[in-house]
């Protein structure tokens, strides 16, 4: 046994903890400096803070989608954040119309929920028929056979909304109800719009953690993803949960899809790509295939991305630290997989395999 | 185990290593320009023509009769930035069709490339166009990032290329290896843009406290720098220099973090759609409520105000200014709304028609025709009588190209003022300065 423990430790190992201790050492450090500097005021940390939060809750409702579909096939769906984004840009054209005829400034409460009903549905629909048309044929095939199909749609649907709506930006309407601030106390405050987001990524995540653990569609999916097999012989249809996963997913990713663009104002055919790689990221963060891990992943990746930059970097005296806000992200998945190779919440994965 | 790791490594290790000494060329561009001006050569001695043979440097394109006059563009005419080449090709357009599409009793026969502003489109569009031993000239690029990655291709393979929009100092600086024989620009060098949006915050608003964001691209770094120099010579102070990336949308923590030295205004000349979450969300960042906001001319599009909302609303741009009561200007204006429709979507147009223009007169200049019609261009000869470009009348003022293909004076600058407007779709603004 002793003699089996030192040959585990090799060279690999070695070298991988030294990077880890360093990056480590250089944060601490730079953390230290930054703060010693006092340029920044509290109320300016703590807005920093707020909107990582925020940008992490969108992240993590839409790292949901790649956890829970990773969870019952093994499969990353890279199509994952053009549901995202058609989800958004239908959305898009509800609210415009409603802002348009007026009915958004008299009813805002549900001019709000029609929009995220209709980029709900948008998703929800696109999923499905993604799964029936191009995962479902393929349920048997290699592993990588799949991930190439949901490489393809993802272009595919990217370029499907090029086609049909064109290149330039759109501008998502302002709506009135959710502009402005609301005061905490002295100089603290948080915008509407950040409660907002974070507020209904929190519900939704809530509802999806009751969804799946108290329903019996839930525990289905939950045994679906233990063991297929097993699953169909105690009677579960197989093929109707992956459906029912897909959906899940995807109506998580289409209400992201609002609230993203509830913050940043801005609708095109490739806003899908980017916040799909930092949730694929998340997802992977917190251990893929748990749904706990990819919201703490979504949202410790949205506060990394946000306060990082300034306090690790801004204290060493490295100009322009913003523009390495993706390296201190991807710094960070490193770091988490050096240390925890199975992501933050990932053991419950690996020993229900095990 | 361990061993197989290691030479994994090391494979790793080389391969890398065999990647970078590839370079951004790469080996299979390079043969493509191998390949074009073998072409080209090869076309210029196997000259039938009676009596004509090429004696110059880099060779000759000879067009037989029938055959057109084949000119190119590499613009961005795809995606967030596509108004900027909309507005440029328009312009080549246009241009041709002042001379009824013939030149030397030759059709002119337009193609080209979308270059999607950046370095990868550039080189594409690069490769694609040196292979073509046809081309005798290329309009184009917009962006400057475009243009690092094009010119060396253009360039080895004898083409000229006017750019109506590239900014970037280093393009024309003799010193620099972005500099390319060949290059040419009708579009304002950074060190006047950055020089008179300086000036512009200085002088005229009286602000002493600025903050400069750029988005890692050539363009926005060098203006921003001009500016930030400028600025900084004045008397000024300059509270911070950020960038951010191309693709980031959540700019408050960037926001955030130049409120802490509380500038009085922030200058960001990128692009769309950074540009506009920048304008939108400074708005939201507390410190930065009142803060003036400057851009340049990459955020100078119809576009840019719809699109960004209220925000945008008293926002300052330096951009090309071609004086719209002057009547070639008017008469300009009047065959967009005819050949094209509507206005032209961006603020190089007027540059872009210059650029045309000098290359088809410098082609009929040079020029050798045939007693059959076929006519033959030297290359260099092409591009001499480019660089010899003095006192040309365009609608951008009075062009006169120097020995590094500068040809514009910066006389056809000014600073403007977005209003509610163009927010509400109005354009252009109206000027507000000019130096």
């Amino acid at each position: 046994m002793q003699s089996y423990r030192i040959k585990k430790i090799n060279f690999t190992d070695v070298f991988m903890w030294v990077v880890g201790a360093a990056l480590l050492l250089l944060i601490v450090v730079g953390s230290f400096l930054t703060l010693q500097e006092e340029k920044y005021t509290a109320v300016q940390w703590f807005d920093l803070a707020v909107f990582g939060l925020a940008q992490g809750s969108v992240y993590a409702l839409i790292a949901l989608g790649y956890t829970l579909v990773y969870g019952i096939l093994r499969m990353i769906n890279f199509a994952h954040s053009e549901i995202f984004m058609s989800g958004a840009f239908i959305g898009y054209f509800a609210a415009s119309s409603m802002q348009k005829s007026g009915f958004m400034q008299e009813n805002p409460l549900l001019g709000i929920l029609i929009t995220f009903f209709v980029a709900m549905t948008t998703s929800t629909v696109l999923a499905v028929l993604l799964e029936r048309i191009a995962y479902r044929p393929l349920r048997g095939a290699p592993r990588l056979v799949p991930l190439i199909t949901a490489i393809g749609a993802s272009f595919f649907l990217q370029y499907v909304f090029r086609g049909l709506f064109g290149t330039h930006n759109r501008a998502y309407p302002e709506i009135e109800i959710i502009k402005g601030t609301v005061p905490i106390s002295g100089d603290f405050q948080i915008q509407k719009i950040q409660i907002v987001v974070i507020l209904a990524a929190a519900l939704m995540m809530a509802l999806l953690v009751l969804f799946v653990q108290y329903t019996k569609t839930g525990k289905a999916m939950r045994a679906v993803s233990e063991d297929k097999a097993v699953a169909a012989l105690m009677g579960i249809d197989v093929d109707k949960i992956i459906v029912n996963t897909f959906a899940l997913g995807a109506a998580l990713a289409g209400a992201a899809g609002v609230l993203y663009c509830f913050m940043f104002r801005i609708v095109t055919f490739y806003m899908g790509f980017i916040p799909g790689i930092k949730a694929f990221t998340a997802a992977v963060l917190g251990g893929i295939g748990n749904p706990a891990g990819a919201m703490l992943g979504g949202l410790f990746l949205g506060i990394f991305e946000s306060l990082g930059p300034t306090l690790f970097l801004d204290g060493l005296g490295i100009p322009a630290p913003y523009q390495l806000k993706d390296v201190i992200a991807f710094t960070m998945l490193v770091m988490v997989l050096i240390f925890r190779p199975t992501g933050i919440l990932g053991e419950r994965l690996s020993k229900t395999k095990a | 185990m361990n061993k197989r790791l290691l030479a994994l490594l090391s494979l790793l290790a080389i391969a890398s290593m065999a990647l970078a000494a590839c370079g951004g060329g790469g080996a299979a561009t390079e043969a493509a320009t191998e390949a074009a001006t073998e072409a080209a050569t090869e076309a210029a001695t196997e000259a039938p023509a009676a009596g004509f043979e090429c004696t110059d440097a880099i060779g000759c394109v000879d067009i037989a009769p029938g055959d057109p006059i084949h000119i190119a563009y590499a613009l961005t005419v795809s995606g967030a930035t596509a108004s900027l080449g909309e507005d440029s090709k328009g312009a080549i357009e246009i241009a041709i069709a002042d001379r009824g599409g013939e030149l030397v009793g030759h059709p002119i026969e337009l193609t080209g490339e979308d270059t999607l502003c950046n370095a990868e489109g550039g080189q594409a569009a690069g490769t694609k166009i040196s292979a073509d031993a046809t081309i005798i000239g290329v309009i184009g690029t917009n962006c400057s990032s475009e243009a690092r990655a094009a010119m060396p291709l253009i360039s080895q393979a004898g083409m000229v290329m006017i750019s109506p929009s590239n900014t970037n100092p280093d393009l024309t600086d003799p010193t620099h290896s972005d500099h390319h024989p060949g290059y040419f620009r009708t579009a304002h060098n950074d060190l006047f843009q950055g020089r008179i949006a300086a000036e512009f915050a200085y002088n005229e608003l009286g602000l002493k406290k600025v903050a400069t964001i750029h988005d890692g691209s050539p363009y926005a770094e060098s203006l921003q720098r001009v500016f930030a120099e400028v600025f900084a010579e004045l008397g000024g102070e300059v509270t911070a220099q950020e960038a951010v990336n191309v693709g980031d949308t959540d700019m408050k923590p960037v926001l955030t973090s130049i409120a802490a030295g509380a500038p009085e205004l922030i200058y960001f000349p990128i692009f769309e759609p950074e540009g506009n979450l920048i304008a939108a969300q400074s708005k939201e960042v507390a410190g930065l409520e009142n803060v003036l906001l400057m851009g340049a001319d990459g955020l100078f599009a119809d576009t840019f105000p719809e699109a960004t909302g209220s925000a945008a609303s008293g926002m300052y741009l330096s951009g090309p200014y071609v004086d719209v009561n002057n009547e070639a200007y008017k008469a300009f204006l009047q065959k967009w709304a005819d050949q094209i429709g509507g206005v032209p979507p961006s603020g190089f147009h007027a540059h872009a028609y210059d650029a045309t223009n000098i290359l088809l007169n410098a082609i009929e200049e040079v020029a050798v025709v045939d007693a059959d019609g076929t006519v033959h261009i030297g290359r260099q000869a092409l591009r001499d009588a480019i660089y010899a470009v003095k006192g040309f009348a365009g609608l951008t003022g009075t062009l006169s190209c120097d020995e590094n293909g500068d040809c514009a004076t910066g006389e056809a600058l000014g600073v403007f003022q977005l209003s509610d407007a163009e927010v509400n779709g109005a354009w252009p603004p109206p000027v507000l300065w000019q130096p």
